[in-house]
């Protein structure tokens, strides 16, 4: 009898499922394009943000304080409204925009929210970094170049591996942080897992189940970061 | 471990006890937090104005009831009348056989077609031909959406949470095509940002459209849905409806 | 630049007494959150302590459940849930349904995701403090109040302090996203008064610049209470 109840709930409530999920598919991908393309871009501007204020010189290293300052004060949502709307309306006074070869790329709203993640991943890592690359002992900079390295052989051989090395935990904390993130760009129409979520919703009027559902894959897909960055954690080398 | 449960249960009676209000006795109106001008429109002072503002008024008062506003958003505002949040829904929302499986709805107190608008020097037209390939922006969870997906199949379908968002794209040129409220795309049109668009052709399904827009209400509020019958009635016929329309329109919205 | 003065203007029909109204939504909203936040942090923190293995266990996947769910999705249920959940429960045990809507609603829901947060920062703040002194405090024979409130919280306010600034932070810039859900906070009403007026880069920058204020005031004021509590203490680093 009690298991005739649950039948009956699943049915009542979940029966959207099967028809979503080819949907749910293509959100997810969206997702993970999303994060993998803003970390990826994020983290190439982050390292020379973060490597400037601590070597200088003193115009630039203020320019990316300010940087990170602003990304780090202002909200992820308004950044994003702000590029694609504010920018977006802008767009009728610059005459010949719509023929040039960028059209493409500024018609869709993929590449706003890349943007507006990239610098977001930017501004907080490069924080992050900032006090990474001050923390690798001067010592082994200073033996590096003794030996006879070129600056940017210290940089790339010594000072940048150890800097991610010291900070790693920080940065994967960071980077579950930006696929909570994510949901944001479906204000700006962008169908990733939450916007699909949001279609169910609209189409099926069920309040709890699309929510409960979409709870349940960015559980799974933190949990399957939390796992692979673990296993990363383990491979590097640290220091005894 | 007594003490620390009864640390716990402290912890959250003061949780609790912090702006908890009895349920009151007034009707609760959801506006949609989005501006539909000419419908409803946040003004610069904060305070909402517009037609659909005006008579939410006239009702009440026929009705000698209180009415207080709450705002939430389109997307998620027939799930807040289903979970209690809102008593009924004013949000220029028309009546559909797909919304009557879910709430119940008033009498209609308004009627206006929907249209297509399009860049001037666009071919588009009402025909389904004509907007093959294009993108077509629609607020989320309309009739207007549903028209798209149901008659424009070859066509993008882009939603949106808000008309102005669809209209903002559709300046900057993002897409290539919206559908909309007719009197509700005016405003638009009327501006600067809305000078590069225009009219293009009336969309007509009945089945789509239904026969026009009506309070929504839970479906076990028969009581309130007489109510609001009786006052929609009310201010048709004692000419309150059409003083507050003439402010707005030059003619008279309520449809045949 | 007129026009933008204008537009700008603190009274009808310039919108800048418009932001500002949300502006003062969005730290009441988030007062309210962190505070709310902080006293579940404190009750999870003590229950993580010093509670059993079931409580500890249903604290964990609280916490869990908030930090690796996006607080988009946990706002839009909780906006839901919280009120359902709890009128279920008083009508079950024979009271009125209670109303929770407007800002209250915005503080339970944005509280509720910052208690699991503070919990983290609280319980790790608890676990710093040096063992050397609580065992000082119970030699000689203060109570357990009496070591909690003269000891252990006084010296664990320092460690806790990055965290919590941290969380007002984050708590202020999530208020922004309760605009999703309809609530007229700033970045709502930025939203609406960009339709209104077709200005939305000039809005839209206005609404960062009162954030950024916001956030710069807000670190100021931590800084100076960090010094304050940081006195005594020896020097860092």
């Amino acid at each position: 009898m009690d298991q005739f109840w649950l039948v009956q709930y699943f049915q009542e409530n979940w029966y959207w499922v099967p028809e979503y999920l080819p949907k749910f598919a293509e959100g997810l991908w969206i997702t993970l394009k999303l994060l993998v393309i803003s970390i990826v871009i994020g983290m190439t501007i982050a390292i020379p943000v973060g490597l400037v204020q601590v070597t200088g010189p003193k115009p630039l290293a203020w320019l990316a304080r300010i940087f990170c300052t602003v990304i780090r004060g202002t909200p992820l949502l308004i950044q994003l409204w702000l590029i694609y709307y504010g920018v977006g309306s802008l767009f009728p006074s610059i005459p010949g925009l719509r023929q040039s070869f960028l059209w493409p790329v500024l018609r869709e709203a993929f590449p706003y929210a890349v943007l507006a993640f990239s610098l977001s991943v930017a501004g907080y890592e490069g924080e992050v970094l900032r006090g990474a690359f001050r923390g690798v002992p001067k010592g082994e900079l200073e033996a590096a170049r003794a030996i006879g390295m070129s600056p940017f052989q210290v940089l790339r051989r010594v000072w940048l591996p150890r800097a991610l090395q010291n900070v790693f935990p920080t940065l994967t904390g960071e980077f579950i942080l930006t696929l909570k993130a994510t949901p944001l760009a479906a204000t700006i129409s962008i169908y990733d897992v939450y916007g699909v979520g949001g279609i169910v919703r609209q189409e099926t009027y069920k309040i709890y189940e699309p929510l409960l559902f979409v709870a349940l894959i960015y559980l799974i897909l933190a949990g399957i970061l939390v796992v692979f960055f673990r296993y990363l954690e383990n491979r590097m080398p640290r220091r005894t | 471990m007594l003490k620390n449960l009864l640390k716990l249960l402290g912890c959250s009676a003061a949780v609790l006890v912090m702006g908890a209000q009895l349920a009151n006795a007034e009707i609760k109106i959801g506006f949609a937090a989005e501006s539909y001008p000419p419908f409803t429109d946040k003004g610069a002072d904060g305070n909402w104005q517009g037609w659909e503002v005006e008579i939410k008024d006239a009702l009440c008062a026929a009705m000698e009831e209180k009415c207080e506003v709450v705002d939430v958003a389109w997307d998620g505002i027939i799930p807040a009348l289903t979970g209690k949040k809102i008593d009924a829904i004013i949000a220029s929302m028309s009546i559909t056989e797909e919304r009557k499986q879910t709430i119940a709805f008033s009498d209609k107190y308004y009627n206006t077609p929907a249209v297509i608008v399009a860049p001037k020097d666009s071919k588009v037209s009402g025909d389904p031909e004509s907007v093959k390939g294009l993108t077509i922006g629609t607020q989320v969870s309309t009739i207007h959406a549903n028209y798209v997906e149901k008659h424009f199949k070859d066509a993008t379908s882009k939603t949106y949470a808000a008309m102005d968002d669809h209209n903002q794209d559709l300046a900057a040129g993002r897409i290539d095509a919206a559908v909309g409220d007719s009197l509700a795309m005016e405003p638009f049109l009327a501006s600067d940002a809305g000078a590069c668009c225009e009219i293009k052709g009336e969309l007509k399904d009945d089945e789509v459209f239904g026969p026009g827009v009506g309070v929504g209400l839970r479906k076990e509020d028969t009581e309130l849905q007489a109510k609001f019958n009786a006052a929609i009635k009310k201010i048709r016929e004692d000419g309150t409806f059409d003083a507050i329309s003439k402010k707005y329109f030059k003619f008279d919205i309520y449809g045949g | 630049m007129q026009y933008a003065m204008e537009l700008l203007a603190f009274s009808p029909p310039g919108w800048g007494g418009n932001l500002l109204r949300g502006l003062f939504n969005t730290l009441l909203i988030a007062l309210g959150a962190y505070f709310l936040g902080l006293t579940l942090g404190f009750c999870g923190a003590l229950g993580k302590i010093y509670g059993g293995p079931v409580l500890r266990w249903v604290l964990e996947i609280y916490t869990t459940l908030i930090r690796a769910i996006p607080e988009l999705v946990l706002i839009l249920f909780l906006y839901y849930a919280g009120t359902d959940l709890l009128n279920i429960a008083l009508e079950a045990m024979g009271f009125a349904r209670m109303d929770i809507s407007g800002l209250w609603a915005g503080i339970y829901v944005l509280g509720f995701v910052q208690g699991a947060y503070s919990t983290e920062v609280l319980r790790g703040a608890f676990l710093a403090v040096p063992t050397g002194q609580i065992e000082a405090a119970k030699a000689i024979g203060m109570s357990s109040i009496q070591r909690h409130t003269r000891v252990i919280i006084p010296v664990m306010i320092p460690f806790a302090l990055p965290g919590l600034a941290n969380l007002w932070l984050i708590a202020t810039k999530d208020t922004a996203l309760l605009a999703v859900v309809g609530f007229s906070e700033l970045a709502l009403v930025t939203k609406q008064a960009a339709g209104s007026t077709k200005s939305y880069f000039l809005l839209y920058m206005a609404a960062a610049v009162l954030y950024l204020l916001l956030s710069l005031v807000s670190t100021l004021i931590f800084t100076l209470i960090e010094r304050h509590y940081r006195r005594g203490q020896p020097v860092q680093g």
